[in-house]
């Protein structure tokens, strides 16, 4: 059955738009490429309203409505951008930015931590104007190496509680008080190593203001460079999350996750958010090793150890035949590793003498 | 995974048994806890009150290695109330007759006597699972990792079979693999039976294909698996390449797989740290690593992935696929002429039958999961949709056995094995990644307090763990996540050795290992608080 398409369409700063019922009017002039001011959205949470940078001009309502909770319905008619709206706009955000002390925002510190700091640049708003009063404080005596917990940014979004809540289901971190009083904390308010909290980092990469931040990543805030993202799986679990590493020159200097990885849509754990310093560890073999008469293991070039390598398989062969040599592929090495062992086992000594170590 | 990640937040009736998902696989649980919010029932079966088990519905504590005692008396449960999905068998499989016949003698009552979890429990469970629209399982090691591992999935199979819970959203068998890409290394032919691909070496027609694709024609017989390699060594076996594997740490029975590698002429290991492993090594050849390499993994719901390299090579390292090339061209073996990670990974696709229709153009964005016969073919997601590859679905018959070991008046304890969340395997690179030791800075063995207070240990204090094969001390930890007898410990300490206690038995099929059961025994250290 189809329905008659003005069923589904509304008027969208003078354009006729189709909408799919349940959309919000946000998600709406998203499709249609109109640039809203958001704060306290994050797609993949429910909507909730706080912040309210997102309002637009609704014809036949009195005030302005949040666009990120209001469901799109048939003959509306939507402006996302008139003079009135970008004054309120720029209010919300000076009130907004009264609140937190003037810092230039790293964005090491996290995925989103840049969003209020671009926006306020984007509406010239200045901070200092309303009588500032701050939300939040800072919890420097949580030593965790992980999370900072830099609450003086904070603008109470709420994006961290609810990311925890409803897309990790841990529940470790809530919202205490009201109004200026506002603070992020824990059950009992502890340190979040006691607490329920997994170290997973997604309240760090859904806060816009950087008032929760990789302190990994911040090691190397002072080291130069422009920050680059690579496209990468984690390395750990079979799960496969599609992670961004970020560098700094030669540097890994962190790790983001990625918010379109089919496995993950944004989502890590702590293994995959925090441990991957391994790579560029001073302990990383650096050169071929070969054991010499005196029974240690000792430096070598690529050519004497490809040799030893070689002639030592080429000798087992010669004395005790081909089913004397079996190969061991990894289930951490890329599928290319894999391949190779298995086709140096069969393509090489015509056996199938070759396994990995999913047994183990 | 028969069916894909996204599809866990669909069932109405999820039943995990024996993964400790929320510290092993913990993004994938993540969407287990919104199916529970949307609605959806949980059974856990597990022996340690895990997460898991906290969330269920239904929990059913099990000793440990009883699995199929338990999944026959649900099986019988099922049947017993007409909860069978008779369309489906009738349509899609064979052998449900004898199987149903077959699990009428296994009462609740009978699986409580083995599994020791109370028979309306597991009337419950089984009436919860055999009655959902969209009934999924998922399992990891807990369920492989025994002698009587292939019983275990075969005797998940027969409740999916007999529910028709499989080819359809939401629904299916679910092993959640371990490894990044532990599902690629079967795929890629990195095991005894199989070309890649999964096409059966024992077939005269794929040792064709490849005698024309290698230039050389590969033995029809299966080969060994390794843990028959490492009980050979030094024998049969003379030589070994491993490829990124602390197999001494990781391995069970350390003493005899150290043994086995001294015993070898000659061993060639490669991999990005000197371990355990490399100090038996003739050659040590080091690899680039993750954020160094080029290439792919395929993850658990067989999702192949590009992986890049985001830093230069640490020092001299170099790819795996080189330096295997390298060996192999300088042996004089013909045909290793790969430039690149993208020649590997398009010979591999070329001659797959499941990964045909991409190759490392198409694979960029990590879109298609396989099979994929051929190009332009989007990947399945779901498997089964249409039919069983071979035909028909096939029930089997289980019995329950024993472990390989039970415990007895010398080791009157369970020992069960497992992963942390914040640790990983041998801990060569979680325990190189800063911070990691604030939340996990030593192995301990976790003890019911009950246990701790009636075996004389001390909460904190040292412990002597012993099995038939050695012993470690180890720091006890009260603990109510164990139960009473049971005690639980990783082995990703190389300090706290636990992987010198088990290896107890293999299963005949798999040569899978039995690490989730070992009868130990545990006293005090004295001197320690
Ligand atoms: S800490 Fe960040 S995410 Fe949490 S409420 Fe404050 S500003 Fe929002
Ligand atoms: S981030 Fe965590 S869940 Fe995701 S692949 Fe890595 S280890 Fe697995
Ligand atoms: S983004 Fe809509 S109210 Fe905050």
């Amino acid at each position: 059955m189809t329905k008659n398409p003005t069923e589904f369409s509304l008027t969208l700063d003078g354009k006729t738009v189709n909408f799919t019922p349940g959309e919000t009017l946000y998600e709406v002039a998203q499709r249609h490429q109109k640039d809203i001011p958001t704060l306290c959205y994050d797609p993949r949470l429910e909507s909730f309203g706080g912040c309210r940078l997102c309002v637009v001009r609704l014809e036949g309502a009195k005030n302005p409505v949040a666009s990120c909770t209001t469901r799109a319905e048939a003959g509306m008619v939507v402006h996302t951008s008139t003079p009135d709206i970008e004054t309120h706009r720029k209010t919300l955000l000076e009130m907004v930015l009264s609140e937190n002390r003037e810092l230039e925002v790293s964005p090491l510190r996290g995925y989103a931590s840049q969003e209020l700091t671009e926006l306020s640049e984007r509406y010239q708003a200045r901070t200092g104007r309303f009588e500032g009063k701050q939300s939040g404080e800072s919890r420097i005596d949580d030593t965790n190496p992980f999370i900072l917990r830099d609450y003086d940014l904070c603008i109470s979004c709420y994006r961290c509680v609810r990311v925890c809540a409803e897309e990790e289901g841990d529940y470790a971190i809530s919202v205490m008080n009201r109004g200026f009083e506002t603070q992020i904390t824990t059950e009992f308010g502890g340190l979040l190593k006691d607490s329920d909290c997994t170290f997973c980092g997604q309240c760090v990469q859904t806060c816009p203001t950087g008032a929760l931040a990789d302190k990994k990543a911040m090691r190397y805030s002072e080291t130069p460079g422009e920050i680059i993202k690579t496209r990468s799986i984690c390395t750990y679990c079979g799960v496969g999350c599609s992670v961004d590493i970020m560098t700094k020159g030669e540097q890994i200097v962190g790790l983001q996750p990625a918010m379109d990885g089919p496995a993950n849509e944004g989502a890590l754990c702590i293994k995959g958010q925090f441990a991957y310093d391994f790579v560029q560890h001073e302990d990383r073999l650096t050169t071929p090793l070969v054991r010499g008469d005196d029974g240690e293991l000792h430096e070598a070039t690529w050519e004497e150890a490809l040799d030893k390598a070689a002639d030592g398989f080429k000798r087992v062969m010669r004395i005790h035949g081909r089913h004397a040599v079996y190969g061991v592929a990894s289930g951490r090495t890329p599928i290319e590793g894999d391949y190779m062992m298995q086709r140096f086992i069969r393509a090489g000594f015509g056996t199938n003498y070759i396994d990995n170590c999913s047994r183990a | 995974m028969s069916n894909p990640l996204k599809d866990m937040e669909k069932p109405d009736v999820i039943f995990c048994i024996g993964t400790n998902m929320t510290e092993a696989h913990p993004v994938a649980a993540t969407r287990i806890k919104k199916a529970l919010r949307n609605g959806a029932k949980l059974i856990t079966a597990d022996p340690r009150r895990i997460r898991l088990a906290k969330m269920a519905d239904i929990y059913l504590p099990l000793r440990v290695g009883s699995d199929t005692a338990l999944l026959l008396g649900m099986a019988h449960v099922i049947a017993r109330e007409g909860l069978i999905d008779k369309a489906f068998m009738d349509a899609r499989t064979t052998g449900g007759e004898a199987f149903l016949e077959h699990v009428k003698q296994f009462t609740p009552q009978w699986a409580e006597s083995i599994c020791g979890v109370p028979a309306e429990k597991i009337e419950q469970a089984a009436v919860l699972y055999g009655k959902a629209e969209k009934g999924a399982i998922f399992y990891t090691l807990g369920i492989t990792e025994h002698i009587c591992g292939v019983d275990n999935v075969q005797s998940l199979c027969n409740l999916v079979l007999m529910t028709g819970n499989v080819g359809r959203e939401g629904t299916g068998i679910n092993p959640m693999r371990g490894q990044n890409n532990i599902q690629g290394a079967g795929d890629s032919g990195a095991i005894p039976n199989n070309y890649v691909g999964f096409q059966p070496v024992e077939d005269p027609a794929n040792q064709a294909k490849f005698a024309e694709a290698y230039g050389r024609t590969v033995d029809l017989e299966r080969g060994i698996t390794k843990v028959t390699a490492l009980d050979l060594a030094g024998d049969k076996i003379q030589a070994m390449l491993i490829d990124g594997e602390n197999t001494v740490v990781t391995d069970p029975d350390r003493k005899h797989c150290e043994k086995a590698l001294r015993a070898l002429e000659h061993l060639v290991v490669i991999d990005i740290f000197r371990n355990e492993t490399t100090e038996f090594a003739d050659v040590v050849l080091p690899a680039t690593s993750w954020g160094e390499t080029e290439g792919h993994f395929t993850n658990t719901e067989r999702r192949i992935q590009r992986i890049r390299a985001a830093v230069p090579p640490a020092g001299q390292s170099k790819p795996d696929w080189w330096i295997i090339n390298e060996i192999a061209r300088r042996i004089g073996f013909q045909g290793f002429d790969f430039e690149s990670a993208r020649d590997v990974f398009n010979e591999l696709c070329e001659l797959s039958a499941t990964y045909k229709g991409i190759n490392w153009d198409i694979a960029e964005k990590g879109q298609h999961q396989w099979p994929i016969p051929y190009e332009g073919h989007p990947g399945t997601p779901r498997l089964h949709e249409e039919g069983f590859k071979n035909g028909r679905g096939v029930f089997k018959i289980i019995n329950y056995r024993d472990p390989a070991e039970v415990v007895s008046e010398a080791f009157p304890i369970w020992l069960t094995t497992g992963r942390r969340l914040e640790s990983y395997h041998s801990r060569t690179q979680t325990g190189r990644a800063h911070g990691i030791d604030y939340l996990l800075p030593e192995e301990v063995l976790e003890v019911h307090p009950d246990d701790v207070a009636s075996w004389g240990l001390t909460d904190g204090g040292t412990a002597r763990m012993s099995s038939s094969r050695g012993h470690v001390d180890i720091k006890v930890q009260a603990n109510p996540r164990s139960p009473r007898g049971t005690v639980f410990a990783s082995f990703c300490f190389n300090d706290t050795p636990v992987n010198i206690l088990t290896g107890g038995g293999y299963d005949p099929v798999t040569h899978t290992a039995e690490l989730k059961v070992c009868p130990v025994a545990v006293t005090p250290v004295s001197g320690s608080s």
